[in-house]
């Protein structure tokens, strides 16, 4: 089989497929992209379907060459992104032959790039997954992220070549407001609390990675002493001693024991994921019942936003 | 049972406020009818102490069809809470060179050596969660006159089987890593195995007996003493 070849894997590229699932009874994290939506593109504008394994760049850097004919795509951060030294277009799929090097710079705005291969990338899976996650030692190649000389299989299959109309791409603003589900312990924290945290504004931190992001702002605290350990779900917001709330990602541990005032909507993960130390963040509670109207909505506008694809070439 | 909100996709159980074997027995209890019962809306679920975390297809239910259906299937199940876990002895060679905190806890507790290491193997564990990091399984509770706060300052690694205590908990790491629990022994059985057939020598609900080993006998068993750590040690 023929392979695309890392000649540098940047700041931290992994590969990733939906992300693992039904292995939190041995303590297996669930992983997958940080930014879902820019991911099921990618593969999308390849002709994969939208869980196939594709690559995460966070932050950029990445070179690959192709040992293959085949068709690339590359959405997510805004990044310079060239072809053989010539600039190329993020949100559509490109022919590339054998020889060819595909090379991201670093992120001018977002964090999170994917680049997804025609057939997708061809690696076993670890417990039903491709998902890398280093701090576990599994899923990508031997459980690592991408190294300078990693051969990565694919397919050498051809597609059409496909374009997100621009009205269609997500934007990444350096302002955002997540919505939040209040869930957990939130009844421990105070209405005095709830307020602070609901009505102030917080900066991203540069501890931000897989596992959590870190926000900083006014503290808040909980009423609770000593609590048990318990399951913790995608976008759960912990508070720890020092009151700066930690927002839990794909990487997240699957239990913990400080105290959590709600879980971020998944939708909005995905813009936090494209987020830099010293973003600001502001919160605002919704209801689990508005929570899944927002879902399903998102559901349908991808769906039919899926038959806008343009078609450039055949 | 409370059920709460945990996330757009879950909701969390609470089935006490301590963690005790009775509790326990009714998070297994739980977490096995939901899983069969609900096979097909369910995405996963984290059992822990006096909780479990369940995770649902949120574009196949709502959390009011869910709650309504954890309700029925718990209630279904009341006869099948008697699923006993197994119980699984685990060989432990104590000593101060695979234990370094032995002496820590016998300064504390006035305990002597051997009595720490008796008393550990006196009491059958449950396994009250998996968690933390892939195959780190919380057992509880040891002895009160052995329980002992986390070291002051968590060591850089920890090798692989190394058995600790925290608090009235006590578990194995399964692969080196950074920790605060205080150390007395190793196990050579791996508690994590990600290629073959069996992952882990325990499950959530399951007992634990801890038996005392010979060097020697660890050795032959499998086990390792870490370079790494020994110098680490010597060097401390």
């Amino acid at each position: 089989m023929s392979c695309f070849k890392v000649v540098s894997p940047g700041f931290l590229s992994l590969l990733q497929d939906a992300g693992r699932y039904g292995y939190h009874g041995v303590g297996l994290t669930t992983s997958g992209p940080m930014d879902a939506l820019a991911f099921n593109w990618a593969n999308l504008l390849c002709g994969n379907p939208v869980d196939a394994v594709a690559i995460e760049a966070s932050v950029g850097g990445l070179t690959l060459e192709s040992q293959a004919d085949t068709v690339i795509a590359v959405t997510g951060a805004q990044v310079p992104f060239t072809i053989n030294g010539d600039e190329a277009q993020l949100w559509r799929s490109h022919k590339i032959k054998a020889g060819d090097t595909i090379a991201l710079s670093f992120a001018t705005n977002g964090c999170r790039s994917y680049i997804a291969v025609a057939g997708g990338f061809q690696v076993e899976q670890s417990f039903g997954s491709v998902a890398t996650v280093v701090r576990e030692g599994i899923g990508g190649l031997a459980g690592k992220a991408l190294q300078a000389g990693d051969q990565l299989p694919v397919k050498g299959i051809d597609a059409p070549c496909l374009e997100l109309p621009e009205q269609l791409r997500p934007h990444y603003s350096k302002e955002i407001t997540l919505r939040v589900i209040p869930s957990y312990q939130e009844q421990s924290f105070s209405r005095v609390q709830q307020r602070i945290f609901f009505g102030s504004e917080y900066t991203v931190s540069d501890r931000c990675d897989r596992m959590g992001y870190k926000v900083e702002g006014p503290a808040i605290a909980a009423d609770v002493s000593a609590m048990l350990s318990e399951g913790i779900c995608l976008g759960a917001i912990q508070v720890p001693p020092d009151g700066q709330p930690i927002v839990l990602m794909n990487d997240r541990q699957t239990i913990g024991g400080y105290p959590k005032i709600g879980a971020v909507l998944s939708l909005d993960l995905a813009k936090l994921a494209q987020q830099m130390p010293g973003a600001k963040v502001r919160f605002e509670p919704i209801t689990i019942d508005c929570a899944h109207n927002a879902l399903h909505l998102a559901k349908s506008q991808f769906e039919r936003a899926q038959s806008r694809l343009t078609v450039l070439e055949q | 049972m409370k059920i709460h909100v945990a996330g757009e996709n879950s909701l969390i159980l609470y089935f006490g406020e301590e963690a005790n074997a009775e509790v326990a027995a009714q998070v297994q209890a739980a977490n096995n009818a939901i899983r069969e019962q609900m096979a097909e809306l369910i995405i996963d679920t984290v059992p822990s102490y006096a909780s479990l975390l369940v995770i649902f297809d949120a574009y196949k239910c709502d959390h009011l069809q869910l709650r309504k259906g954890i309700r029925t299937a718990i209630e279904a199940n009341v006869s099948g809470a008697g699923q006993e876990g197994t119980v699984v002895t685990l060989p432990v060679y104590y000593s101060q060179e695979s234990g370094p905190d032995l002496s820590l806890i016998s300064e504390r507790s006035g305990l002597s050596v051997q009595e720490i290491i008796d008393l550990h193997q006196s009491e059958e564990y449950r396994v009250y969660a998996i968690g933390f990091a892939p195959g780190f399984a919380y057992l509880g509770q040891v002895d009160e006159r052995i329980a002992s706060p986390r070291i002051a300052t968590p060591r850089k690694y920890v090798p692989k089987g190394a058995v600790g205590i925290a608090d009235r908990q006590t578990a194995i790491y399964p692969a080196p890593s950074p920790g605060g629990w205080n150390l007395i022994g190793l196990c050579p059985i791996p508690m994590f195995t990600p290629e073959g057939d069996s992952l882990m020598p325990v499950a959530v609900g399951d007992r634990v007996k801890f038996k005392a080993i010979t060097k020697a006998e660890f050795l032959d068993m499998g086990g390792e003493l870490d370079e790494k750590f020994l110098q680490q040690e010597a060097s401390a």
